[in-house]
């Protein structure tokens, strides 16, 4: 069976402590996601309505990592 | 980035060998249900067939039950059956399959705790050169596995050279899916892609000898678009256009990959 890569496209609805951030998922879905280490590392900033790619954790579906700002 | 080479585990001699053993049951499964595919067939009764054969080797279905990776029922098959622009995932159900159809199965094997999975299309009958095209390109992106994934070489060298013959014959390598580590668990370390993207500095992983990978490239005739239907599992083309689907699971050598599942 193939597994799937559980990426989803998402906008950033709310800003939290520590670089977490809710993400309202296009299929409607809000999680909380965390700002993966390599765009921490580029100093890419997130803001609330920036469009985001996150990648969820097959173990726990309403946590995330945001691995891509596209706007 | 190479952090992830921590997680992979390699197998030893007697997991290996118990791997051959299941995985021998898929390629039977799979050999028999070749002969049994032709118009008037149903899918589950292929699926039935597929299931009396691993119960007589003492083997059960992987995929039954696999719980859904984003919730929503899990698994309700024993193999999976899709046809034209179903690209996997296919339940197995009423639907009869035609000449001219194209009919990608995927069986999934646990015996004695280690798992086997392996996958191949089916034209029916007499199919456009596009199509015959289109499973033959596919089938053919496993031998390059055969070939070229020796311990060493960074898995994004075969991913290109796999992406490379499915483009320059004019289709799609699809990038919604992956294939998988497999061992004592269906889908293990690492993320096996078909293909070299954006995510490929951060998946990229050297191989090692008694690396255990089930590698899946699947292929679109279409765009490599694709979505999941209503059923909660069935993955489709967002063309209509046909998708092919092949699979072994492969055992790492010094000198290429050797396949558990023929």
């Amino acid at each position: 069976m193939a597994k799937d890569v559980i990426r989803m496209e998402g906008t950033i609805t709310e800003a939290l402590p520590n670089a977490v951030f809710r993400v309202e998922l296009e299929n409607g879905h809000r999680v909380m996601a965390h700002v993966s280490g390599r765009m921490r590392m580029h100093f890419i900033r997130i803001l609330p309505g920036d469009r985001v790619t996150v990648e969820l954790s097959p173990y726990d579906l309403a946590k995330g990592r945001i691995v891509y700002r596209s706007s | 980035m190479t952090r992830r080479a921590m997680t992979i585990r390699p197998k030893n001699a007697e997991a290996i060998e118990k791997m051959r053993a299941a995985g021998r049951v898929a390629a039977e499964v799979l050999s028999h249900l070749r002969e049994m595919i032709r118009p008037g067939v149903t899918t589950a009764e292929l699926d039935a067939e597929a299931v009396r054969i691993m119960r007589e080797r003492g083997a059960e279905s992987l995929f039954l039950g696999q719980p859904h990776p984003r919730g929503g029922r899990s698994y309700p098959g024993n193999i999976c059956v899709s046809l034209n622009e179903e690209l996997v995932h296919g339940i197995p159900g009423e639907r009869r399959i035609a000449e001219g159809d194209v009919v990608s199965v995927d069986v999934g094997v646990k015996k004695d705790g280690w798992c086997g999975d392996a996958a191949r299309t089916f034209a029916v009958g007499r199919v456009d050169q596009r199509v015959e095209a289109l499973v033959r390109t596919t089938a053919e992106a496993l031998e390059i596995v055969a070939r070229e994934a020796r311990a060493g070489v960074l898995w994004s060298a075969v991913a290109g050279r796999i992406e490379d013959l499915v483009r320059g014959a004019g289709f799609s390598i699809v990038t919604d899916y992956v294939g998988h580590g497999i061992g004592q668990e269906m889908w293990e370390e690492p993320r096996v892609p078909n293909y070299v993207g954006r995510d490929t500095a951060r998946d990229d992983f050297v191989l090692a000898e008694g690396m255990t990978l089930a590698v899946e490239p699947m292929v679109n005739m279409g765009r490599r678009e694709v979505r999941e239907k209503e059923d909660g599992w069935t993955v489709e083309t967002c063309d209509g256009q046909p998708a092919a689907h092949f699979e072994d699971t492969f055992v790492v050598r010094r000198d290429g990959a050797e396949a558990l599942t023929r």
